[in-house]
């Protein structure tokens, strides 16, 4: 009887003591038949279940993009809500595959929690929202104001930051959500709310009378918004790098999903070709087939399609292109070239 | 010496080590405790490894740094440039102010609701009774949500405040003067302190005199006298060594003086209501485990109603209150943890959340938070068992 009891303990133990040897994401993904994608709870746009349980938004088309690339299939994704406090943790613990989930680029965060982040899917900036009735036309004239701000984000510490480098006193009150945020900016509690700008149009329009919120015209941060893996693992890396980068060179290079199988075919472009999968071996480094961007383009669009349908004039929150536009057309979206 | 000699082992033979229970319950302790022993040891090791392969800064080295963000409630020195160490403090401070406030709270109108319940007025014990029904069966996050909304959304914005003695109630809270002390009011401290000393001696003296005399000294009176008269006596011969330092509309807010926060009350009133609902019952299960001759004793002697409740059913009862109390106290100190849902900046909002997010250090804050948590229930729990020994009935 006790030599089982012993030998379970034994067994648990040198399970525990010998450290897992890491097989590739990629190939635990292909083996799978599955990504797990590590998303926001719900921030319209971005990522956001509908009442049938389907995800859209541009951080789900990342995810869609990589499953296309991977699995050949975009709807193949596993979506794990996860809040501003789990998301690294579930990412350097390997409970998701990928986390895509508007968070900031820093030099913390890529150093020092085992992260690498693989691209920008979004350049925003931390705003703050007043009630026109306040009468203030620059966060300069908030001297003293009480602001509501969501724990665990980046923008915590730019308040803290830009209220201290302007010499301005603050009362930061913070909340788990930024709904419940947004909705203690609506009854009064605060005098201001800030988060970044593209997150605050869509709470804006939840809240009571959406007219009678404003956005100060100050932008008082640089919040790079793009997805992360794990670190140690460059294969996977490079999977999600040039997943993202894929879809913003369809983009300049005029492929939709609309016309991708007529360029396949047609198309004389050699840039175009390669994107396509034209030239044979030229994926090999990433372990897929040449057809990968073929499938991401056909099955999930390119860039601006994907900001377009969640965030642009095709979506409810109509948000303008602004800065997030192809390098050539004046924005600072730049991908580096496929070939 | 065995007796049975049948069982004892033929002499010239000795016994077999794992034959004998006594050595062989000892090596299963023995197996046991290094079996614990080493799945810890790899856990821990295991851990550390799979930190360092992957990346993640490790050591406690980042609660010196600074901290960088602002708490709208600290009760010490407290501001943007402070460390993260500091961060941890002001949490814990805030954590313990909410549940102690609470506790107190929460064990006075549990023990009325749980009399109520039992009053021979109908109309009182139906009252009792529906508020416990109702408060026990709902969510406590959705309670906090309820009071947290509701005490907002019917405040007025700072600019229409409701004004009473120099007061300010608003949606920002309630801001009032502070007392700030000047050289002197030492003195009116060193009155209280004289006051309790006395208030405990004087209540010797009359337990003496009543056992003696049988004469009833009216204590409660006289300790009032002494832990309040006195202190005030002295700071009126002091000359009022305190000023207040009055709440002023400033730009948005009130600046000066001191402002109560709605999120504190909120949580408060939540944590308050929903435990006093469960002490309720522990206290009205404490009263009914009170033999009923007891009672009818009492009355027998004459003695008043209240003074039975006081003298003979509320000691027997507390035998029976005292240990799930005591598991209700611990629940409201681990459930003051949901207050980050209502920003009020209590351990696990600022240290757990805030102070997680700027470092990233999860294993090391998360420990720090368990260990914190762990020892309230501890000292908690030491507390009231002592309690508990004193209060048990003593045999002779």
């Amino acid at each position: 009887m006790f030599n089982k009891k012993l030998l379970t303990a034994a067994a648990v133990s040198a399970a525990l003591a010998s450290s897992a040897s890491f097989a590739g994401t990629l190939d635990s993904v292909k083996e799978r038949g599955s990504l797990q994608c590590g998303v926001s709870s719900g921030v319209p746009g971005y990522s956001v279940p509908d009442d049938k349980g389907t995800w859209t938004g541009l951080d789900v088309d990342v995810c869609r993009a990589i499953a296309a690339a991977v699995l050949g299939d975009a709807s193949k994704v596993k979506y794990i809500p996860l809040t501003a406090k789990e998301r690294f943790t579930a990412l350097s613990s390997g409970e998701i595959d990928v986390l895509s989930r508007t968070t900031t680029w820093t030099l913390t965060r890529d150093s020092q929690l085992g992260i690498n982040f693989a691209g920008v899917n979004y350049y925003d900036g931390q705003g703050f929202l007043v009630k026109k009735d306040l009468g203030v036309s620059s966060v300069k004239e908030l001297d003293g104001a009480t602001i509501c701000i969501q724990s665990g984000t980046t923008t915590e510490l730019n308040t803290a930051d830009y209220f201290n480098a302007n010499g301005l006193a603050h009362t930061p009150v913070t909340f788990d959500t930024n709904d419940q945020a947004a909705t203690a900016f609506d009854t009064g509690r605060c005098d201001a709310f800030t988060t970044d700008l593209s997150q605050a149009f869509a709470l804006r329009s939840r809240m009571g009378d959406p007219n009678s919120v404003v956005a100060l015209p100050e932008v008082i941060s640089k919040e790079p918004l793009g997805p992360s893996v794990k670190q140690a693992d460059d294969q996977w890396f490079n999977m999600v790098k040039w997943s993202l980068n894929a879809m913003i060179n369809a983009e300049e290079l005029g492929i939709t999903s609309e016309n991708v199988d007529d360029l396949k075919a047609n198309s004389k472009n050699p840039s175009i070709q390669r994107l396509l999968g034209g030239s044979e071996g030229l994926s090999k480094g990433l372990g897929v087939d040449d057809d990968w961007a073929y499938r991401i383009v056909k099955q999930v669009g390119n860039y601006g399609e994907s900001f377009d349908r969640n965030l642009g004039a095709g979506s409810a929150l109509g948000i303008d292109r602004g800065i997030n536009a192809l390098w050539n057309q004046g924005g600072f979206l730049y991908a580096p070239p496929i070939r | 010496m065995p007796t049975d000699l049948s069982r004892s082992a033929p002499p010239g033979e000795k016994t077999r080590f794992w034959n004998d229970p006594a050595k062989r319950a000892l090596l299963f302790q023995v197996l046991l405790i290094g079996a614990i022993l080493l799945f810890a040891g790899s856990l821990i090791s295991n851990t550390l490894n799979n930190l360092e392969q992957r990346g993640i800064t490790t050591g406690f080295d980042f609660l010196s740094q600074k901290a960088g963000f602002g708490i709208p409630l600290t009760l010490i020195e407290y501001n943007e440039a402070s460390t993260y160490g500091t961060t941890f403090w002001v949490g814990l401070l805030n954590t313990l102010l909410v549940s102690v406030l609470g506790i107190i709270a929460a064990t006075f109108l549990g023990f009325v609701m749980g009399v109520a319940r039992l009053s021979d007025n109908w109309l009182i014990a139906k009252l009792s009774s529906v508020y416990i029904e109702i408060f026990r069966n709902i969510p406590l996050l959705l309670q906090i949500f309820f009071w947290y909304f509701a005490v907002l959304r019917t405040l007025p914005s700072p600019r229409q405040s409701i004004e009473f003695m120099s007061s300010f109630l608003n949606i920002r809270g309630l801001s009032m003067p502070a007392p700030v002390p000047e050289s002197g009011f030492n003195l009116v401290i060193g009155a209280f302190v004289i006051g309790i000393v006395l208030t405990f001696v004087t209540s010797r003296w009359a337990h003496k005199r009543q056992d003696q005399t049988g004469q009833i000294f009216p204590m409660f009176w006289a300790g009032l006298g002494l832990i309040i008269g006195l202190p005030l006596v002295v700071f009126m011969l002091a000359g009022m060594p305190m000023h207040l330092d009055y709440p002023v509309l400033k730009g948005f807010n009130f600046r000066g003086g001191m402002t109560l926060i709605p999120e504190l009350v909120a949580l408060w009133l939540a944590l308050t209501i929903y435990t006093a609902a469960f002490i309720a019952e522990t206290v009205r299960a404490g009263i009914l485990a009170v033999p009923k001759g007891q009672l009818e004793a009492a009355f027998a002697l004459g003695l008043p109603k209240v003074r039975t409740l006081r003298l003979i059913v509320i000691p027997q009862a507390m035998r029976v209150i005292i240990p799930p109390l005591t598991s209700q106290y611990l629940n409201l100190a681990k459930n003051s943890s949901l207050a980050a849902a209502v920003a009020y900046p209590d351990l696990v909002a600022v240290f757990a959340g805030t102070t997680l997010n700027q470092t990233g250090q999860a294993v090391e804050i998360m420990s720090m938070t368990m260990a914190v948590y762990l020892t309230m229930s501890i000292l908690t729990s030491v507390f009231m068992n002592w309690y508990n020994k004193r209060m048990s009935l003593i045999e002779r």
